[in-house]
């Protein structure tokens, strides 16, 4: 169930070059049903920024109450959020959308999750419910340089993780894509989250294969009722068939959504 | 005695809250977080006869206390709504006010006559002010003559009251006003968006796909209480208040500038429960003021 709870931050720290790792305790978790949900954060009581974030759920620990979010300080909301504390209270509506179906790949399969920059958080929660059911989990990773590479060695922890960066500082050289023509075809499915270019690319290389992709679009409401963040479907191209990133996604089998 | 209750044209208000058109679909989010028959009405998304797939994306971009949207009034069609949005939302005790929109004359006829046939429709929101779509809305809502031939068309089939939206991008609004009101409108809804745009800090290029889009939410208050302020002064008919309504106070400054109800867009978006959160906090701020029924407020300003 949605609901809109006030959060406490239990830790907030910057993990790499404006990229925040903050901890939130609240009820909320207990309602998180799939890795790849998201949350819509109220970063100011006032109406200063007007609009929520949409940030996803990087991890979950029901027992704690506790999730993590990972986000990038960019514009006005994310930096706002930035500046908020240990013991500070977020307004937070969630969980949102749809998230990867874990249960789409069994135990002793394997899955290649593949992540862009601040579209990385999300596989972490779902690496992590993936390796404990026993898939065997590759992490490609590209980023733009080692200066925002984030939770490495916690993607390593779990399984084969490889990085790429578009300067060559950390990893391969280049993009997820030049990591993905390395490793062998012999995987079941692929989850990815990132840029749209990026989300393109993945679809186009492993068109064969069973995928699922995560999507993002700007919000009004998060929950379903404006129709802000509609993506045309390929279902039919005259049909004009839509589908909403909020409520209906963010996560899509490949292929559903016009790239 | 229910000191929230107010009466209007074809509408039993049990409090006169309800979420603004476009911004709360045909209900069914927001009817999952919270009992919908709290609320005085719901002025569900506008219907037009065929289905609107609306505008590429994006659709949205926040501004200084407000956004701009430009959705293209997307909607699953007369019959999608008359059949799988309006009866799910018999199961409340709430009156429904259905927007209604086309490109022409002969779409708003067509689509009026059927909707308020349908049971929980008690009134009928003429959208003559949309500022997203090519066609239809922008004359409609700027021309008096032709706004009041419209308002007129559609009340000869009209099951139910007629309401007309009217827009704040006009230099006289007042004029719309009485233009629509010698239609034999029932009452009237203001304001909807004020036509804008935002430019992108890097690329200078406008952020919102349609380049264009309504302005909406807080920035907007003043500009919406000073049109409600001028309108219920020239006409008879009730006055429907909405534009940046986020509080329990913007509500006694709408109704104190002249409006009967009070409607909040924008303000769902950014807290899905301010609807029973004002209902809520209504009473109180009554005793505060030394009020005993929420109609004294109606048109305050206005008295010597
Ligand atoms: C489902 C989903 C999950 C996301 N998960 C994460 C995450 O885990 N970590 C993270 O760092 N970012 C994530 N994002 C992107 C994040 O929402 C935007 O970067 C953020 O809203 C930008 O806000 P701002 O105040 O920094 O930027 P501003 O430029 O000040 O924002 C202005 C407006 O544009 C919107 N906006 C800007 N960029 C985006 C975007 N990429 N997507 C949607 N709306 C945008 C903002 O929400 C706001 O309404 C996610 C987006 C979506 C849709
Ligand atoms: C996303 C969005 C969609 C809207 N769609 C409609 C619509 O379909 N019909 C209509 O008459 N008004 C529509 N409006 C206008 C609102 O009903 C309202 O008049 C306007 O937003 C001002 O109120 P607010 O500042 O409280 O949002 C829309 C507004 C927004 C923000
Ligand atoms: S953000 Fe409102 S429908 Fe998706």
């Amino acid at each position: 169930m949605i609901i809109q709870d006030l959060m406490t931050i239990s830790s907030q720290k910057e993990i790499a070059q404006n990229i925040f790792e903050m901890k939130l305790n609240g009820k909320l978790v207990g309602e998180i049903t799939s890795p790849g949900q998201f949350v819509h954060i109220r970063v100011s009581d006032s109406f200063e920024p007007l609009l929520r974030r949409p940030i996803s759920i990087a991890e979950m620990n029901p027992e704690k109450n506790e999730m993590t979010i990972i986000y990038r300080a960019e514009g006005r909301g994310t930096s706002l959020l930035s500046e908020k504390r240990e013991g500070d209270v977020v307004n937070v509506l969630g969980p949102l959308g749809n998230g990867f179906p874990v249960e789409e790949t069994t135990a002793g399969q394997t899955a290649v999750l593949i992540g862009g920059g601040i579209g990385v958080p999300p596989l972490y929660e779902l690496s992590k419910q993936l390796t404990a059911k026993g898939v065997n989990c590759i992490h490609i990773l590209g980023f733009e340089s080692d200066q925002v590479v984030f939770y490495e060695e916690e993607f390593a922890a779990l399984g084969e993780t490889h990085i790429a960066t578009v300067d060559g500082s950390n990893g391969t050289q280049g993009f997820v894509t030049n990591v993905m023509s390395e490793i062998a075809d012999d995987f079941e499915t692929f989850y990815s989250c990132g840029p749209m270019p990026m989300l393109d690319a993945v679809q186009k290389a492993y068109v064969h294969k069973k995928g699922f992709l995560s999507f993002e679009q700007r919000m009004g409401c998060g929950i379903g009722a404006c129709f802000a963040c509609v993506c045309h479907t390929n279902e039919n191209a005259t049909d004009q068939t839509y589908v909403k990133v909020c409520s209906d996604g963010p996560v899509f089998p490949a292929g559903v959504v016009q790239i | 005695m229910n000191r929230l209750a107010m009466t209007l044209p074809g509408l039993e208000l049990k409090n006169p809250i309800m979420p603004a058109s476009g911004c709360f679909g045909f209900g069914k989010e927001y009817g999952n977080l919270y009992d919908l028959s709290q609320l005085g009405a719901i002025m569900i998304k506008a219907t037009t006869e065929e289905t609107r797939y609306g505008n590429p994306t994006p659709r949205v971009a926040e501004t200084s206390s407000g956004m701009l949207n430009a959705i293209g009034l997307q909607n699953p069609g007369l019959q999608g709504v008359l059949n799988n949005e309006l009866p799910w939302l018999e199961k409340f005790d709430v009156p429904i006010i259905a927007n209604v929109a086309g490109s022409e004359t002969a779409d708003y006829v067509e689509v009026a006559k059927q909707i308020s046939k349908a049971p929980n429709v008690q009134a009928l929101e003429l959208n003559i002010s949309c500022p997203n779509v090519k066609c239809g809305g922008i004359l409609f809502g700027t021309d008096p003559e032709i706004a009041k031939e419209l308002t007129a068309a559609v009340k000869a089939v009209s099951a139910v009251p007629v309401y007309v939206k009217l827009s704040p991008n006009v230099t006289d609004v007042k004029a719309m006003a009485l233009a629509v009101e010698a239609g034999g409108a029932d009452g009237i809804t203001m304001i909807n968006t004020l036509v804008g745009m935002r430019l992108d800090e890097k690329t200078g290029k406008p952020v919102i796909a349609n380049k264009t889009g309504g302005l909406s939410g807080p920035a907007i208050k003043p500009v919406a209480i000073r049109m409600v302020y001028e309108v219920s002064q020239v006409v008879t008919i009730p006055i429907i208040g909405m534009g940046g309504v986020t509080c329990v106070q913007d509500v006694v400054d709408f109704m104190s500038a002249g409006a009967s109800a009070v409607a909040v867009g924008t303000a769902n978006f950014v807290d899905p429960f301010v609807c029973p959160t004002i209902i809520e906090q209504l009473p109180a701020r009554l005793d505060e003021l030394g009020i005993d029924h929420i109609s004294e407020l109606v048109g305050r300003s206005h008295r010597v």
